[in-house]
C-alpha cells in the first residue's frame, strides 16, 4: 500500500493498521532527512497550510510548524486570542474566509471534541486534528507508537500501560485506539473518578494500583493531570495524587525488569513524573518530540500527495 | 507487448569494466571522489562498478552513498500513483568533493534535476559528474548528458528501456519493450 485510506487525519479511529504502517515506514525517510546537514526538502513547495490554534499549544505548534517548513509548503499561522473569533466570527466562516486566501491544508487544534470531523464536512481542504477537546491527538499517538517502535522493535505484543487523567485526556483515547489497532496490550491506571466508565469496552483492562501496573508493563505513558479541564475536583490533593499514581526513581529501581517511561509533555515536574525519572535513560520523552516532527511531515506529506490539483 | 534484448549479460560485462577504466583516467587515485548512485536502480549499477574498482584495481576505500530522490521530484501531485521512497544512505559530507552520480537509464533527465537538488543537502560538491549505463538520446526535457556512458539507445516515448540485475531479476540484461 502506497496511499491512505483517509483524505483527513480526524482521528485513529478512522486508520487503518495500513496506514499506520505507511506513515511509520515514511516517517523513518524523513527521520533521515531531519538529521541531515541541510534539513529540508522541497516537496510541498506548492502547497499552503494553515495552522489554526483555538487552544494553546507549544509543542505540537511548533513541531507542526517545523514538519510543514522542512517540506518546503508555505505556512500561515493563527491563534485564536489575537483573531475575530473574539468578534464573535463562526468557526466554518473563520475557516473559509482562510480557504478563500488559497489554503490547500487546515491543521487545527480545537477546544470543541468533533471540531475536526464537522470542518471536513464543510470545507474543501484536508484537515489534519492537532488535538480537539478530549476527543483525539492522533498525531501524538501516531509519534508515540513510533518512538515505542524505535526502542522496543515493535509494537505488537508489547504491554503498555497509559497512567493518570484518562478522563480529560486526548492523547489516552488516541493511544488507545493505536496501540489496539497494532495488536498491543493496554492497560489504563489512574484515580477512579479520572477513568472513564465503561472504558474496558475499548478493549483496555483498568488497573488502580500504579505498582501492579508498572510491574505488568513494558512502557509507561505518563499522563499530566489536565486542572485546566475540571470543574470539580477529582482527588483530594495534588499531594496524594503524587503519592499514588506519580513515578519517582525509587518504584522505577525497585521494578524487576527496565520499563520504557513516556510523557505526552507539557511535564508537571514531581507530580505525575519526578525529575530524576523524566532525565533518566529509560525516559524517552525527548525522543517523542524529534519523532514528532517526522511523524507530521509523513502525515502531511501522505495527505498532501492525494490533494487535486 | 513485445520485448527485444538490447544487451546481454557479455556486452553488460564489457561495458561496465569499460566504464570503470574511463572513471580511473578521469579520478586516478579517488582521493577526493565520491560515488552515489539513484534508488533504486542507480545503486546496483554503482556496486557493480565499485566491485570491478575494489576487485581489479584495488580501489577499496571509495566511499559510496545511496540517494533517493523521490521528495526531490518535480511531478509529485502530478502522478497518479503516490510516489514511494526509498532510503537514502549518506554517510558523508560531499562539500568540495567530486561526485560521481550513477543511474541506470538517462532518459527525460528529471531525475537527474532532482538527484543535483537533492545532493545539495549534504554540502557543495567541487564537481558533479553523471555516470549512466543507457542514454536515451533525442527523449530529453532538460539540458543534462551523461559524463560516461554505456550505450545509447534510440527509443521513441511509448518503448520502456529495462535493466535486469542479477540481484533482482535473476539475470544481467536490457530489454527494450515496446507495447
Amino acid at each position: 500500500m502506497s496511499e491512505l485510506s483517509v483524505d483527513h487525519l480526524l482521528g485513529i479511529k478512522y486508520l487503518k493498521p495500513e496506514d499506520i504502517d505507511l506513515i511509520f515506514k515514511t516517517a523513518d525517510h524523513f527521520k533521515e532527512v531531519i538529521n541531515r546537514p541541510i534539513k529540508k526538502v522541497p516537496s510541498l513547495r506548492d502547497i499552503t497550510i494553515a495552522n489554526l490554534f483555538f487552544e494553546n499549544s507549544t509543542r505540537t505548534r511548533l513541531s507542526f510548524e517545523l514538519a510543514e517548513k522542512r517540506l518546503s509548503a508555505d505556512v500561515i499561522n493563527f491563534s485564536s486570542a489575537s483573531s475575530s473569533v473574539k468578534k464573535g466570527e463562526t468557526l466554518i466562516d473563520t475557516v473559509n474566509n482562510i480557504l478563500a486566501m488559497k489554503v490547500d491544508m487546515v491543521v487545527m487544534r480545537h477546544p470543541n471534541p468533533g471540531a475536526g470531523i464537522f470542518l471536513s464536512k464543510h470545507v474543501d481542504a484536508s484537515i489534519v486534528n492537532a488535538g480537539d477537546g478530549t476527543h483525539e491527538h492522533p498525531t501524538q499517538a501516531l509519534l508515540d507508537s513510533y518512538s515505542i517502535r524505535e526502542r522496543l522493535g515493535e509494537v505488537k505484543g508489547k504491554k503498555i500501560v497509559i497512567v493518570g487523567d484518562i478522563m480529560h485526556s486526548r492523547v489516552a483515547l488516541s493511544n488507545i485506539f493505536a496501540l489496539k489497532l497494532q495488536g498491543a496490550e493496554v492497560k489504563v491506571c489512574g484515580p477512579k473518578t479520572l477513568i472513564p466508565k465503561h472504558i474496558e469496552s475499548l478493549g483496555v483492562k483498568v488497573e488502580t494500583n500504579l505498582i501492579k501496573a508498572l510491574e505488568w508493563c513494558d512502557v509507561a505513558n505518563m499522563l499530566r493531570v489536565q486542572n485546566e479541564r475540571m470543574e470539580i475536583s477529582y482527588f483530594p490533593s495534588t499531594r496524594e495524587y503524587t503519592q499514588q499514581f506519580g513515578l519517582n526513581k525509587k518504584i522505577l529501581d525497585s521494578l524487576n525488569k527496565e520499563i520504557v517511561v513516556m510523557h505526552p509533555g507539557p511535564i508537571n515536574r514531581g507530580v505525575e513524573i519526578t525529575s530524576d525519572v523524566a532525565d533518566s535513560n529509560q525516559a524517552i520523552i525527548l525522543d517523542q518530540v524529534q519523532n514528532g516532527v517526522a511523524i507530521r511531515m509523513a502525515v502531511i506529506y501522505l495527505l498532501a500527495s492525494k490533494i487535486n490539483r | 507487448m513485445s520485448q527485444k534484448m538490447l544487451l546481454n549479460s557479455k556486452e553488460i560485462n564489457i561495458i561496465l569494466h569499460r566504464l570503470a577504466c574511463q572513471l580511473i583516467e578521469n579520478h586516478p587515485g579517488f582521493e577526493d571522489t565520491v560515488i552515489i548512485g539513484i534508488q533504486p536502480r542507480g545503486v546496483y549499477l554503482a556496486e557493480r562498478i565499485l566491485n570491478i574498482l575494489k576487485v581489479e584495481y584495488g580501489l577499496d576505500a571509495i566511499p559510496f552513498g545511496q540517494l533517493d530522490i523521490t521528495f526531490y521530484r518535480d511531478d509529485f501531485r502530478r502522478s497518479s500513483k503516490p510516489l514511494e521512497a526509498n532510503k537514502t544512505k549518506i554517510d558523508f559530507i560531499v562539500e568540495d568533493k567530486k561526485v560521481i552520480l550513477v543511474d541506470d537509464v538517462l532518459y527525460t533527465g528529471r531525475s537527474i534535476r532532482s538527484a543535483l537538488t537533492a545532493i545539495q543537502s549534504f554540502g557543495r560538491p567541487k564537481e558533479i559528474e553523471l555516470l549512466t549505463l543507457i542514454d536515451r538520446r533525442f527523449s530529453r526535457h532538460l539540458p543534462i548528458q551523461p559524463d560516461y556512458n554505456g550505450r545509447q539507445v534510440d527509443a521513441i516515448n511509448d518503448e520502456k528501456v529495462k535493466v535486469h540485475w542479477k540481484e533482482n531479476q535473476e539475470e544481467d540484461a536490457v530489454y527494450l519493450i515496446s507495447k
